[in-house]
């Protein structure tokens, strides 16, 4: 069914009771051109590009969970694409584009609203790498602007701009188009758009083993619903993407560590952009249920437990405390943890492997769910023509031997 | 917050007294001029990243300062033992995570 305005008004006459289920929950077949490992959003993404640019219609992504119940659905739904190097500035910029069509591509709100992206400068370093960005950014035509304390408290009237602050707000960078989207609702979005195309959404399927011939290529996995043979094997596995390519005995540059976030209780809204602190380890925004949505850093230690521990968000409420005093006595509703794949540079690593026919698409660190559509774009077409994207190309697993290493630690808000 | 415990104090301490050192047992080629491009990104940049037993660097900073190692489960956190930095890596097998 096409969502309208007019099948939203036939719906309720009919009291909601005829919407019908968004994608097929089919049996695995037994063979497929591709398969993907991972039906998070930069999974379905890839699957739904491959299928709609690509032509190939014989597609699965396996899922050992549930639909976008990892990252996807853990992340704090940031979209932004300042990033410094030229590299970069291509890829999220390329999925900045594609987000803004988004909703009426995939027939779906996935509620991208560019609210505005504020970092904030609190120690002359700082002030210093955040100028860079805008100039980097404003060369490549990116739209990033340098904001006085008194400027930025304009735009986010919550904002602590007193100089008693232990990190005083010395200025701060703005991103207009930057804001958030809907982060279930892209992934729901592209399965349902995939499905639509033939996709076959594999949940409850998890990956076991990948089986090779004797020349060593991939000829398919072994999973917990039976084996599936296939020639072209995309693993899209964020925190897991070590040990699904140990699984073909590929080593990989990444470390997986617990990345946390929090959410308020729901109030009226008061926060109008996203607010980013480089130095105090915290960001924030609002949702538009009402909850502040809070992000917090990493663990200092590799982990798998989808926790995190409890300084490290006590740690990054005070931060927030600090920046916005008004949130003070707000309660916290959820907290959780994602497990996030850290590369050596801070950058994504897509491309192809050692392996013939088996593509890798991980290391998005602390803030993948931005660049969700550029991500499965390039990576479709990496997948489908067997060699990488232009604008994936530098990301390549290559370029730790080679030494082309794309430096975005200052990128991220994170504590990395 | 995990509780560590410190083989040359031997006590158990809170993490916020120990820095992170990654994976353990990773040796610098010894002789780097003979060493090739894929040794050296297998040196700085591979990581075996598994999930269950970890031998990890663990630093007690904020006491005695020395490095020391760790098995940790990845999964659980749970920290199986810890033993000197000059002690090899304790034969342990993966089912004590």
């Amino acid at each position: 069914m096409r969502f309208s305005a007019l099948s939203v008004l036939r719906q309720g006459l009919k009291k909601n009771a005829g919407w019908p289920a968004q994608w097929r929950s089919p049996e695995p077949k037994s063979a497929y051109d591709a398969v993907i490992v991972g039906a998070g959003g930069h999974g379905l993404a890839t699957a739904y590009y491959l299928a709609r640019e690509h032509g190939l219609a014989n597609i699965a992504v396996v899922e050992k969970g549930w639909l976008g119940g990892g990252n996807t659905g853990r992340n704090t739904t940031v979209v932004r694409s300042n990033y410094l190097w030229e590299e970069s500035e291509a890829l999220y910029e390329h999925a900045m584009k594609l987000w803004q069509g988004l909703s009426h591509e995939l027939n779906y709100n996935v509620m991208y609203s560019p609210r505005g992206v504020m970092m904030l400068a609190q120690t002359h370093h700082d002030v210093q790498v955040l100028k860079r960005h805008v100039h980097a950014n404003r060369l490549a035509g990116i739209d990033n602007e340098w904001l006085t304390p008194e400027q930025a408290k304009d735009f986010c009237p919550l904002l602590n701009i007193s100089g008693d602050l232990r990190y005083p707000v010395l200025g701060a960078t703005l991103q207009r188009r930057g804001g958030t989207a809907r982060h279930d609702a892209v992934a729901w979005g592209y399965a349902r758009a995939a499905d639509r195309l033939g996709v076959d959404i594999l949940e409850r399927c998890q990956v076991l083993g990948i089986r090779r011939d004797a020349a060593g290529a991939a000829t398919g996995v072994e999973t917990s619903r039976g084996f599936i043979a296939t020639r072209r094997i995309g693993v899209v596995a964020a925190g897991h993407t070590s040990v699904i390519m140990a699984m073909a005995g590929v080593r990989l540059p990444l470390e997986s560590y617990p990345l946390q976030a929090l959410v308020s209780e729901p109030v009226k809204p008061m926060m109008p952009c996203v607010v980013m602190s480089n130095a105090m380890h915290a960001y924030m925004s609002q949702s538009d249920k009402g909850e502040l949505v809070i992000g917090a850093g990493t663990d200092a230690y590799t982990s798998y437990s989808q926790t995190g521990g409890l300084h490290i968000a006590t740690h990054t409420l005070d931060a927030v405390c600090e920046l916005f005093p008004a949130v003070r006595r707000l309660r916290m509703l959820r907290s959780w943890g994602g497990i996030v794949d850290v590369t050596p540079d801070r950058s994504p690593i897509i491309g192809l492997t050692p392996v013939p026919g088996l593509f890798v698409n991980c290391g998005w660190g602390t803030g993948g769910f931005k660049a969700t559509p550029g991500s499965g774009h390039v990576f479709a077409h990496t997948l489908a023509r067997g060699e990488p994207h232009p604008i994936a190309a530098p990301f390549s697993l290559d370029r730790f031997r080679t030494g082309r290493l794309i430096d975005e630690a200052a990128a991220a808000a994170v504590a990395h | 917050m995990l509780l560590i415990r410190c083989p040359y104090c031997d006590m158990d301490r809170p993490e916020i007294e120990f820095r992170y050192g990654g994976e353990a047992h990773l040796v610098r080629p010894e002789n780097p001029d003979s060493v090739s491009d894929d040794q050296w990104a297998e040196f700085l940049y591979v990581r075996t990243n598994p999930k269950g037993l970890h031998a990890e660097r663990w630093r007690h900073i904020h006491g005695c300062g020395r490095f020391f190692n760790a098995l940790r489960d990845t999964v659980s956190d749970r920290f199986i033992t810890t033993y000197r930095a000059s002690e090899p890596r304790p034969d342990l097998p993966e089912t004590m995570a």
